[in-house]
């Protein structure tokens, strides 16, 4: 087993295409992931960039007849994500996801941070509650909800809700991050305070986030690949992406002469 | 051409409000009823067995005379294999939703199985009482006694509480699935954490409106032989109501005959004194008493359980 071809990178596809039934949505993509960077994959509706994402954690195997060819290969120990040998629950277990609807459970706000560290078996109160504060910290929220984590979840506001499904996300210690359009259900300030957070977080874990804002694209992330029709258009530094791209049809996106 | 004068449009809105209203009037009589064919037939039990209604009816057994006849028997009957019913179908029922919903590949097996259980509600309940003769009574000895018809009328309404609990969970929407799978949990972990608990009000509603129907049942009772004349309780557990005299065990109740409400109305109603009617309107209006607080509770329960479920 070879252990790590390059040590820049979190996570790369490779000629990875993806079928709903006979149709196919992403026809060979090869991309790079860089650790500790955010990557924003962009692209008019139906391109497959909401697709490309859950592919990392193996969401379509949880629905009939999707299938996957080529690899995903992630780093340091070089596993294929998409290898039928590889648990899509150990997938899951180290790449975490935030919904593009905040999508809190029905339980309280404790619950919902705890529910990772449960599903892996922990039960020491202490150990709990240290790193749901931390996950709550980490994810700008602790200040916020500190004194009512008995309440529940579905009684906060919606960009506190998207807040603590990162927190839920992060209880967890992922490698990786996804994100699928997280500010689409959210007000201009409640995006902005995300946005923060997602700058704040690439330091501590990789991240990977889908989404339709072109300004966000440029703010947040190091990264930018547009996609269009299922393919890799174009991949690179956002700076030179949004700047000087080499491909037309990046041009007219991000230009707003099609999209 | 698009313009309309004020006059114009205003008698447009005009004529369909007219429509609004005769609708309207059109679903407030067909509603008013159906709810007065049900007050009539409460009212007119209530008024035929008024005279009947009393403490001693609920504790006296049924008698010769009609005067001294009451429903101790019938009512602690139906509410045994009620009982019965209920521990029979909730697991299985639950189980087998949960199964479908949540494990099954949709193929033409999964196909098969979901016309099967559509049709099984539609059964005429006397087949499943020739049906629980045969295999409860005789083949698997358990006689005329409550656990016979717990787990008769339990078959009867499984299909109810199947559904009850499929469509329970197809209202959790997507995205709460795939936020729990999406931490690394399994399917049970899912299931155990998330789907049960949030479709418990849907399955609890399901579950009290298929016994509302199932204390109704008489066709599937009187196959597989309750009697119609019991002067006696089942055995209490751990006390000397047994066999003889004997301390009975805690489950010796649930192989002693029995009768439940239904079959002791039928029975009164069979009677040539006209005494009898009285007694039977009383334990019919008791009987609805029954289905209607089971109803009630069922809303109540829902309503309760809801409040703190919210996407």
């Amino acid at each position: 087993m070879q252990i790590q071809e390059n040590p820049a990178l979190k996570a790369e596809a490779r000629n990875l295409s993806f079928f709903y039934g006979n149709t196919q949505a992403l026809k060979g993509i090869n991309m790079p992931i860089h650790d500790k960077k955010v990557t924003a994959l962009i692209g008019p509706s139906g391109c497959g960039k909401s697709t490309y994402l859950r592919s990392f954690n193996r969401m379509h195997d949880l629905y009939p007849g999707n299938r996957y060819e080529g690899e995903i290969r992630f780093f340091p120990d070089n596993t294929n994500l998409l290898s039928p040998e590889v648990d899509p629950i150990e997938v899951r277990m180290r790449i975490g996801m935030v919904f593009q609807k905040p999508n809190p459970f029905p339980k309280t706000i404790y619950e919902n941070v705890a529910y990772g560290l449960r599903v892996r078996g922990e039960r020491n109160k202490r150990t709990l509650d240290d790193k749901v504060e931390h996950a709550l910290r980490g994810a700008a929220i602790w200040d916020e909800v500190k004194d009512r984590l008995q309440d529940l979840a579905p009684n906060l506001s919606g960009g506190q809700q998207q807040r603590l499904c990162i927190a839920r996300a992060l209880a967890t210690d992922p490698e990786l991050l996804l994100f699928d359009e997280p500010t689409s259900a959210l007000d201009p300030i409640a995006t902005g305070a995300i946005e923060e957070l997602v700058h704040e977080l690439k330091k501590r874990v990789t991240i990977l986030i889908v989404t339709h804002n072109m300004q966000q694209a440029a703010r947040v992330s190091d990264y930018t690949a547009y996609m269009y029709l299922g393919e890799m258009i174009e991949f690179g530094k956002t700076d030179e992406i949004f700047l000087k791209p080499n491909d037309k049809r990046t041009e007219d996106y991000i230009t707003g002469r099609m999209g | 051409m698009n313009s309309m004068t004020t006059e114009q449009i205003r008698a447009l809105i005009a004529r369909g409000k007219m429509k609004d209203t005769i609708f309207q009037a059109l679903g407030i009589i067909c509603l008013a009823i159906g709810l007065l064919v049900i007050f009539l037939l409460v009212g007119d039990m209530l008024i035929r067995g008024l005279e009947r209604l009393n403490l001693d009816f609920f504790f006296q057994y049924a008698s010769r005379r009609a005067a001294q006849s009451g429903i101790l028997s019938a009512w602690v009957g139906s509410l045994l294999v009620m009982l019965v019913t209920a521990v029979a179908a909730v697991p299985l029922g639950v189980a087998a939703g949960i199964y479908l919903e949540e494990y099954a590949r949709r193929n033409w097996v999964t196909d098969i199985i979901e016309i099967n259980i559509t049709n099984l509600a539609a059964v005429p309940s006397i087949v499943y009482g020739l049906l629980a003769l045969g295999i409860f009574v005789y083949a698997f000895g358990f006689g005329q006694s409550i656990l016979s018809a717990g787990l008769t009328l339990a078959l009867l309404i499984l299909p109810i509480v199947i559904v009850a609990t499929r469509e329970a969970i197809r209202a959790i929407p997507a995205m709460i699935r795939e936020g729990s799978m999406a931490v690394g949990a399994t399917r049970w972990q899912t299931c155990r954490y998330h789907i049960i608990p949030y479709s418990m009000p849907g399955i609890l509603t399901g579950v009290i409106i298929g016994l509302a129907r199932a204390i109704g049942e008489t066709a599937p009772i009187i196959t597989i032989g309750a009697l119609t004349f019991i002067a006696f309780l089942p055995p209490v557990p751990f006390t000397a109501t047994g066999v003889d005299g004997a301390t009975a065990g805690l489950f010796d109740w649930v192989m002693s005959p029995f009768t439940v409400m239904p079959i002791q109305i039928f029975n009164w109603t069979s009677r040539p004194d006209p005494a009898f009617e009285a007694n039977a309107a009383a334990a019919g209006f008791v009987l609805m008493g029954m289905v209607l607080s089971m109803n009630g509770l069922a809303i109540w329960l829902r309503y309760r359980m809801r409040k703190n479920i919210k996407w």
